[in-house]
């Protein structure tokens, strides 16, 4: 018996070619940050960590064969955590413009 | 998925598109098939991965204001920071996603031996983190390194608060890391009892979601805390 639920498994090959491309990030990154490129170091860092991130998200953990509901869960935790950032930069980035007590 | 008018099993059984009719004995009777057991486990998990975003975002918050505020502080106390051990242990978590979804490819597949080599290969991965992790937190109390009445004066102020957030998020994550471990150690057990097979294998499937989840953290603390003073040059 076999469940309702089909999608083709992923081949070795497929598992070892992300491994390979989060093993090139990983010395890439470490490359980029060896070199001062201003205050685009970490934006670059950002970038590459992003990648790898999505590349474990979607492959290593399969959430590009996922039901619509759990990629909506997925993509909430990063849009929660963008909200969390967001709201909490308004208030400390801007409390310098009018000169509030604290900072 | 979501027909409301089908919620349960009536007296002509669950519709023929949700499964079959009779049960795997795996499958829980508040479930219509084997497939639907397995996304809603899937999306469970997912639900509490994000409370774990959430749960690390807190102290991501604090490491962003505060090195908005002491942007040099950081750069000067990341430098201290052994950049050779912080990226081996990434790549030793990235050899262990592979290992672990490897692991629960041959749940997939039906290959015990393959469960059972890459769990064992996914625990000994970890506990090489861990390890090494040991070594660069000893080396961070021999150099004063350590938030306290010890830390060393030379660096700028704001290094405490560097170093605060450093042992938090590493501590944390190892935390996470030993946790993941014990959780292998259960499906290593299950799966040289030949508890999963290719049609029930979702505590190796959740567990492997956790066990990535820790890898995206890491990915993201190496650079931020590691790499953000590689190419520092001094006050």
């Amino acid at each position: 018996m076999s469940s309702d639920h089909q999608h083709p498994i992923p081949s070795v090959g497929t598992y070892v070619a992300v491994w390979v491309a989060l093993v090139f990030f990983t010395l890439l990154t470490v490359f980029a940050a060896s070199k001062d490129f201003g205050s685009l170091n970490t934006p670059i860092a950002l970038a590459i960590a992003v990648t790898k991130g999505s590349l474990v998200v979607l492959i290593f953990m399969g959430v590009r064969h996922n039901t619509p509901l759990t990629k909506l869960v997925a993509v909430s935790g990063f849009v929660w955590i963008m909200i969390l950032f967001g709201i909490g930069m308004s208030d400390y980035a801007t409390r310098s413009w009018i000169g509030v007590a604290g900072r | 998925m979501a027909n409301p008018s089908v919620h349960g099993h009536g007296p002509d059984g669950p519709p023929a598109s949700l499964g079959p009719a009779t049960h795997h004995p795996r499958q829980q009777h508040h479930f219509y098939s084997m497939g639907q057991q397995l996304e809603a486990s899937i999306l469970g998990m997912w639900v509490f991965l994000v409370t774990e975003v959430m749960f690390f975002g807190g102290m991501f918050m604090a490491y962003i204001v505060y090195r908005n505020m002491y942007p040099i502080a950081f750069e000067a106390s990341s430098h201290e920071l052994n950049v050779t051990m912080g990226a081996a242990n990434t790549l030793v978590l990235i050899c262990s996603s592979l290992t672990m979804v490897l692991a629960v490819r041959s749940a997939q597949v039906g290959s015990r031996m393959g469960q059972i080599v890459n769990l064992i290969l996914t625990i000994l991965l970890g506990s090489t983190f861990l390890v090494i992790k040991y070594f660069e937190y000893a080396a961070k109390f021999e150099h004063h390194l350590v938030p306290g009445p010890n830390f060393t004066p030379e660096l700028p102020m704001g290094s405490q608060l560097y170093f605060s957030l450093y042992f938090c998020l590493t501590g944390i994550h190892a935390l996470h890391m030993v946790i993941g471990i014990g959780i292998m150690l259960v499906m290593l057990y299950w799966a040289i009892k030949g508890r999963f097979t290719p049609d029930y294998y979702n505590p190796i499937e959740i567990s492997g979601l956790y066990w990535h989840f820790v890898d995206i953290v890491w990915i993201f603390l190496f650079p931020l805390l590691y790499l953000l003073g590689y190419h520092f040059n001094g006050v």
